[in-house]
């Protein structure tokens, strides 16, 4: 016997169907939001890789793309073919593929501690990786041996190992979102003061190099680095949209989300180490970018709302939107150098994001 | 679904909560947990679905002890109302009915899922700001929404933390007839905890008084609404008036003794 509502005569049909269009007008928006801001990426990727030292036309943008995509055969300058294929595109997609995996861990990481401040950064990621990249390039050290990835693989396994490390303590008071919260940042101040005394004891030109690399940058973007970074996020991404459901019963509560069958303690597990996965996947290749992973969520719930089947893929999108935008300011804004993303993504998010909080109506 | 609870124990740290509760519901039974403050009713709801593990005795559904189902099937057949519900990310009122309908979606949601939740949002008259979301709404709505939610899980037994604590008079009325009709034309199993003595008593076919963890009275409302039960449980004097319009009797508390 199971509870048949429908089987009820009480009900006016009408009532139903205005239902219905509330509920396809609200499905209607956010896929609308979702595919206007893949076509909003796109023309903004025309634009990047338009721009710069050397000014390419959008027509030309797009022969290279396409004679590259499709294996045909435009008359397109060498310059161009070489400056696009070679160097702006593969940043742009690296923005692209960068901005949304840290924007969906984001999002990831707020829905199981239900907390409008966590972060992959609060969970000591990014000081882990940080780390990392500091032995590597301070003592000259790394995990992975020499090599190509001499201080990115460094930089993966020590921000998982701290990941793991938050994870773990708070396992040994019952992981509460509190505990995880306190836990991830009292990790990270202890692993920032060892990158600190590192700084401390680095010569001038190391030094350099780690500052460098902390500002966070896509400077250094290539096929090879898109590729594992792509591995990443795709993958990690791929498993936390079919937690969407879960993540949508944790927001609602710990006791309903268990009422509903959810096991909360596997959801809470698995979504920490997805967004574990990728964030260090990125940063490892990028250095670190804040911002993005925690204000992302953010605007898109905004626009969008909290529901997770929509709220990830909308947080993506906002993500590589802001990456790709600020990256692209970073390396035309002055014409003697580059700025590097990271700090372009905070000052200039942050006055945006603020302007959205005042203006926007439905809360967080 | 007959629902049989056995022995159950309880206890936070040393701190016991429930100790050695044992009662039964069949299957279209309506039971009222009552009991001050303390008492150990909420933590039994939960004990009941599971989201609390006692660490003693057994809850049977038709005879099956509830640790063979999944966490999925005990979704699909206890519903669960919590007594309140705040939350930092807001859906909107649909989705969260919607979010009823978990333990039979894995990812796209049907046909039949949606015409359910338009149902009972039309039912529980929450359509028309069905786009609304659950941080805006008042602590009445609040709590229609999550008994919503619960219905759409179809249930086969219903647990209700103090499911009219927010609601006026009116509201109060109409939400337990409409779930009261509801479960009896489905046969589905209800507990409901609650303060409101009166509501228990006309709303549920046995009422259970609950006293530092103990079933102290079980029985229909005539049987166990005493005056001597009422001040055992409760240290107050109170006074039953049997012979009421409602045909339940009435409870009218007196003073503190």
């Amino acid at each position: 016997m199971t509870l048949r509502i429908m089987e009820k005569n009480v009900i006016a049909t009408e009532s139903e169907i205005e239902v219905k269009d509330i509920y396809e007008k609200l499905t209607a928006r956010k896929l609308a939001f979702i595919f206007g801001g893949i076509a909003g990426i796109i023309v903004l990727s025309i634009l990047a890789c338009s721009v710069g030292a050397a000014h390419i036309s959008f027509a030309e943008v797009a022969k290279v793309i396409f004679a590259k995509l499709t294996g045909l055969n435009f008359a397109v300058r060498k310059v161009a073919d070489t400056v696009v294929w070679q160097v702006r595109f593969p940043r742009v997609l690296l923005a692209i593929v960068a901005g949304a995996g840290l924007a969906i861990s984001g999002a990831g990481i707020q829905g199981i501690t239900r907390n409008p401040l966590a972060s992959p950064f609060t969970m000591g990621i990014s000081a882990g990786a940080a780390l990392g990249a500091a032995v590597a390039i301070v003592l000259g050290w790394s995990i992975v041996g020499m090599g190509k990835f001499f201080i990115a693989g460094n930089s993966f396994l020590f921000a998982l190992f701290s990941a793991f490390l938050v994870l773990g303590v708070s396992k040994l008071r019952g992981t509460t979102e509190e505990t995880l919260i306190l836990a991830g940042i009292a990790i990270m101040y202890i692993i920032t003061a060892i990158v600190s005394f590192l700084q401390f004891i680095a010569g001038k030109e190391k030094l350099q190099g780690l500052i460098h690399w902390l500002f966070g940058s896509l400077a250094n973007a290539n096929w090879d680095k898109l590729f594992f970074v792509s591995i990443f996020v795709f993958l990690g991404s791929f498993f936390l949209f079919r937690y969407s459901w879960d993540l949508n019963a944790m927001i609602s509560g710990e006791e309903v989300a268990k009422g509903l069958g959810v096991n909360t303690e596997r959801v809470k597990n698995v979504v920490l180490i997805l967004c574990s996965f990728i964030t260090a996947g990125v940063i490892c290749f990028t250095g670190i970018i804040g911002f993005v992973c925690l204000m992302s969520p953010h605007i898109a719930r905004m626009y969008i709302g909290a529901d997770h089947r929509f709220l990830l893929p909308s947080s993506c999108i906002v993500g590589a939107f802001l990456l790709l935008g600020a990256d692209t300011l970073g390396r035309t804004l002055l014409s003697s150098s580059e700025i590097p993303v990271g700090i372009i993504v905070a000052f200039l998010g942050g006055p945006f994001f603020l302007y959205l909080l005042l203006t926007k109506q439905r809360g967080f | 679904m007959k629902l049989s609870i056995k022995g159950i124990e309880f206890h936070y740290n040393s701190h016991k909560v429930l100790k050695d509760v044992t009662f039964q519901v069949v299957e279209g039974e309506v039971l009222a947990l009552v009991g001050p403050n303390g008492s150990g009713k909420s933590t039994l709801l939960k004990c009941i679905n599971r989201i609390l593990k006692p660490q003693k005795g057994t809850v049977l559904l038709d005879g099956k002890n509830i640790e063979t189902f999944t966490n999925r099937d005990i979704g699909k057949l206890i519903g669960y109302v919590p007594q309140s519900a705040f939350h930092t990310f807001s859906l909107t009122i649909f989705e969260m009915v919607l979010l009823g309908r978990k333990p039979y979606v894995t990812w796209k949601i049907g046909e039949r899922d949606k015409k359910v939740v338009w149902e009972i949002l039309s039912v529980m008259g929450l359509d028309k700001i069905s786009d609304r979301s659950f941080n805006e709404l008042s602590g009445g709505e609040k709590q229609k929404v999550l008994i919503a939610m619960a219905l759409a899980q179809e249930p086969e037994v219903l647990l209700l933390d103090e499911p009219t604590s927010h609601l006026d008079l009116r509201h109060q009325l109409e939400i337990a007839s409409l779930i009261f009709k509801l479960v009896k034309k489905q046969k589905v199993s209800v507990i409901f905890a609650t303060h409101d003595l009166n509501l228990a008593g006309r709303f549920s076919d046995k009422v259970a008084f609950l006293k530092r963890g103990e079933i102290f009275a079980i029985g229909s409302p005539q049987e166990v609404f005493t005056p001597e039960i009422i001040k055992e449980v409760y240290g107050i004097q109170a006074k039953v008036l049997s012979q009421t319009e409602i045909e339940r009797p009435l409870v009218i508390p007196i003073s503190p003794c």
